[in-house]
């Protein structure tokens, strides 16, 4: 027995709340992060007697971008149904989802590895209300009820708990780049259900899943499919079988623990919704939105490749603001100007609310073409770019900035051969101009410190470095 | 219908409707009067007529409205026990309409709870009696509106008609009761009970005051995605002579014999003013009642999902948890008729049984609307008996659930293909009950329709 290797399946659930200004049947608020509870919510939502639900035309218009984001077939025929459960979450009593005919089909997901994960289909429906559990009582929250979301059904695919990991990561970035969803996980804009099995190597079927749900990290979709792999492995090695069910995720202890079996499954007693006809889209309806979309981290690997070193874009890729940019500032700065992004502003404590106003891109070329000719150092780069963040400096552009600061390098030579020569003549640099003679070279940092003092940090190091080389030698 | 002038005020057409309302208590037919809020409207309207203000096409007319039509006049309670003391923020769009035009609603009448019911014995508030007989039932859901316009105490009331509820009362009190298209009037704030069947029309003394209603309270909806562009006030194109589909399937002994004499009566009539008889065959027909009872209790249990005593509503008391309080609200709340289609619906829905019933119900339904698309290129209408048997007797089929479902056979299909059904007056019984017969058109066809039905007068 323990000579058998296992191998995990893992197919991927994943809901995505939709960006749309309103809900997905009603024309209230779909935003209500900072807001009292039960305040974005209309009778459609709460289910007063005779409200009807009004499809929100813009979640279709989402519903395509996260579709062509995913490489999948738009269906031009979709419908809704609905799916019957009690809980005070669900104030209809039901959910409307789209159970027979989705409106997105068949895809794939291609990993920064290389890897493609089918996707079986993605369906629009409503999300349910929030509930708040104390001792005696429960709170119910009606502000999420029917916040579009889509439901990305993938492939059983995923045969690694790093690859399940990938998979959530590249979903969440098609999705923020495709820009049909602020992807704030922790406010729950994804959240992921990992079904996984195991079957000894080389088996034709797969093995008993257990599904764990409501997954709100890649880090946690890692851990609890790492996790699961091992205690299903273990219950296969004593000879044992691995029951189906519903599992959830405890992240303090890093556990994974039994909801709910199979036999306790609920029937939701699909329906038509018969109050929402069918939608039918045409071709050049769908070809028109599909355009919308653009680019996606794929394209830009493609663009940037031999540019920009691979794991700095992979950070970039984290942030469609940036890679935006990026694509729009002159080619040959891109190296540049990803060092800049990646270690100054991402290093910033409020690089969140610098993302959402990123400098033109005339003041990042203009920033990267003094860096590179020299005219600033890499500390004056750094200074002048955080200063383009500045709202009293930016407007004034990166060259102005840096002059105003005096932080523009003199790179003449024949300016920096006096300033060199007044410092040597100093009767206290002497004794380290022996030193160097004697073979001591680290001693001209001191020289070159001393320079930089002289020219009141103007001078470019190097070429001092150069020039007292030549001095000494 | 008597509107409002100069010389005959809003305020005398509502009082004196109050009054009759009042005087026919015994009937059992409204669940609120609004007699102050009435009276004060009415007054408003005066003020605008004397002032020679603009007033609508219904200026002072009184209405009444069926309990289960959205207004936050009175409780909107659908006769129902689960929602005693809701009072609602919202008004139907349809409420909105008539009363734009100036219709002054004076009370809400009484009906089946959830409009589940062919006689108004299934209401929270006991039934409303025949308009000609009292030991018989008004028919229903929408009894109570029936009886209101056959008593003349308003000038017309609303309907909702899922199965047959405006069309059976109708017939029942000796009224004009119309099923629209299904989509032509907007659902929103009506109670909902199957939303693919549920249409929304209205009781009259006349074709042409139906027609004015048709005109006002007919059009797309944006809060409706259900509702078709508006298409009644389309004219249409007049014939000299009309071909009259007759359905043959329909004539055999189950249909009391003083309604199938109606029949041939009308046919008679329709024939000497130069109208062509034509016989058809719609086998497909006898398969919608069971469709019917498949579809819309599927409906009707999802449709009451949203009343968990939660929200709104009555709500049980002493319920130690969630289980408990949605166990104990629907038991008490909902009535035994009400429970039953909950039950059947929840049963054809379930996993393993959806394909051999709802499925298999809704493959049946799509039978019958072929079936009535070639039966319209036949003829340009069919007229058929409303209900089988005129009013029957209080108590008489209350117990027996199948008896009750029976009534429904000949109004039923018309919501399954979602074809407009209008109850014509024809007549009375020996023992002086009203018949009634419908008059049924190719979906979107309510104008030509209500314009014909004069031909049977």
């Amino acid at each position: 027995m323990s000579n058998t290797k296992y191998i995990p399946t893992i197919g991927i659930e994943c809901h995505v709340q939709l960006a749309t200004k309103t809900k997905l049947f009603s024309e209230v608020d779909n935003d209500a992060r900072g807001k009292e509870p039960n305040s974005c919510v209309s009778p459609v939502d709460y289910a007063l007697p005779g409200m009807l639900p009004r499809l929100n035309g813009e979640a279709i218009r989402l519903a395509i971008l996260a579709g062509r984001a995913m490489n999948c077939e738009i269906n031009s025929h979709s419908r809704f149904d609905r799916k019957h459960y009690f809980y005070p979450d669900s104030p209809k009593g039901y959910q409307i989802t789209q159970f027979y005919e989705p409106i997105i089909g068949e895809g794939y997901v291609e990993l920064p590895s290389g890897t493609k994960i089918r996707i079986e289909h993605a369906h629009l429906e409503g999300d349910a209300g929030k509930l708040t559990h104390y001792d005696s009582y429960s709170l119910v929250d009606l502000n999420r009820v029917d916040t579009p979301l889509i439901e990305i059904v993938s492939m059983p695919d995923i045969h690694s708990a790093k690859d399940a990991h990938d998979y959530c990561k590249e979903l969440w970035r098609l999705m923020t780049f495709a820009g049909v969803s602020y992807g704030d996980l922790y406010n729950g804009n994804m959240r992921f259900d990992v079904n996984i099995s195991l079957a000894p190597e080389g088996a034709k079927k797969l093995g008993t899943r257990a599904e764990i749900k409501n997954l709100n990290s890649f880090r946690s979709v890692e851990r609890a499919a790492e996790y699961e792999i091992i205690r299903q492995t273990k219950i296969y090695e004593k000879g044992e079988k691995v029951v189906q069910e519903t599992r959830g995720w405890n992240d303090a202890s890093g556990k994974t623990t039994t909801q709910r079996s199979k036999e306790e499954a609920k029937d939701y007693r699909y329906m038509p919704e018969p109050d929402l006809p069918p939608i039918n889209l045409s071709d050049d309806f769908i070809e028109t939105e599909s355009a919308k979309l653009p680019p996606m981290p794929a394209d830009y690997r493609k663009i940037f490749k031999g540019k920009i070193p691979e794991d700095i874009l992979e950070l970039l890729l984290d942030y469609p603001k940036l890679a935006e940019k990026l694509n729009d500032t002159d080619e040959k700065y891109a190296k540049n100007i990803a060092n800049l992004f990646t270690s100054v502003l991402l290093a910033e404590e409020k690089s969140a609310e610098y993302l959402n106003d990123l400098p033109s891109t005339k003041d990042l070329n203009e920033l990267a073409e003094m860096n590179e000719n020299k005219e600033l150092s890499s500390t004056a780069t750094k200074e002048v770019f955080l200063r383009l963040f500045d709202p009293q400096m930016k407007h004034r552009g990166a060259k102005n900035i840096a002059k105003e600061l005096g932080l523009i390098q003199e790179n003449d030579l024949g300016a920096l051969e006096k300033i060199v020569d007044a410092v040597l003549a100093k009767p206290e640099t002497k004794k380290a101009q022996e030193d160097y003679r004697n073979g001591e070279q680290k001693v001209i940092g001191f020289l070159i410190g001393q320079v930089m003092k002289e020219s009141k940090g103007k001078a470019n190091p190097s070429a001092v470095q150069e020039i007292i080389k030549q001095k000494l030698a | 219908m008597k509107i409002a002038s100069k010389s005959l005020t809003a305020e005398k057409l509502v009082r004196d409707a109050l009054e009759k309302a009042k005087h026919y208590a015994d009937y059992n037919i409204f669940t609120f009067l609004d007699e102050e809020g009435a009276i004060a409207r009415a007054k408003e309207i005066d003020t605008k007529i004397k002032k020679g203000e603009k007033v609508g096409r219904l200026a002072g007319v009184p209405y009444a409205l069926k309990d289960n039509f959205l207004s936050p006049r009175g409780e909107t309670t659908a006769s129902a026990h689960i929602l005693q003391g809701f009072t609602s923020p919202i008004t139907a769009t349809a409420v909105t309409k008539l009363e734009a035009e100036g219709a002054i609603m004076i009370g809400r009448t009484n009906m089946d709870a959830f409009a589940h019911g062919s006689s108004t014995e299934n209401s929270y508030f006991g039934p409303t009696l025949n308009s000609h007989d009292k030991e018989r039932v008004s028919g229903g859901s929408s009894g109570g509106s029936a009886v209101s316009v056959a008593l003349d105490i308003v000038e017309f009331a609303t309907g909702t008609d899922t199965g047959g509820s405006i069309r059976q009362p109708a017939s029942f009190n000796g009224i004009y009761g119309l099923k629209p298209t299904y989509g032509c009037i907007s659902r929103y704030g009506v109670v909902a009970m199957a939303s693919s069947t549920d249409c929304i029309g209205f009781f009259t003394k006349n074709p042409d005051d139906m027609d004015l209603l048709m005109s006002i309270a007919s059009g797309q909806d944006p809060k409706d995605m259900t509702t078709l562009p508006d298409y009644y006030n389309e004219e249409s194109e007049q014939k000299a002579h009309y071909r009259i589909g007759i359905i043959k399937d329909f004539d055999n002994e189950s249909v009391n014999s003083e309604i199938r004499t109606a029949l041939e009566t009308k046919c008679d009539l329709l024939k000497s003013k130069g109208h062509e008889i034509v016989e058809l065959k719609m086998p497909s027909l006898k398969y919608a009642l069971a469709a019917y009872y498949i579809i819309v209790p599927a409906e009707i249990a999802s449709n009451l999902s949203r009343y968990d005593g939660v929200r709104y509503g009555f709500r049980s008391k002493n319920s130690e948890d969630l289980d408990a309080l949605y166990n104990n609200t629907r038991s008490e709340g909902f009535m035994p008729e009400n429970k039953r289609r909950i039950m059947i619906g929840n049963f054809v829905l379930s996993s393993g049984f959806y394909d051999a019933y709802f499925l298999k119900a809704a493959k049946a339904r799509s039978l019958i609307i072929k079936e009535y698309e070639n039966a319209f290129k036949k003829c340009d209408f069919i007229l058929t008996p409303v209900a089988p048997n005129p009013a029957f007797k209080l108590g008489e089929k209350i117990n027996d659930p199948v008896a009750m479902y029976l009534e429904d056979v000949m109004s039923v299909p018309l919501n399954l293909a979602g074809v407009p059904g209008l109850t014509i007056p024809a007549g009375e019984t020996k023992s002086g009950l009203p018949l009634g017969l419908q008059l049924i058109g190719p979906r979107r066809s309510d104008k030509a329709l209500i314009k014909f039905s004069k031909e049977l007068i």
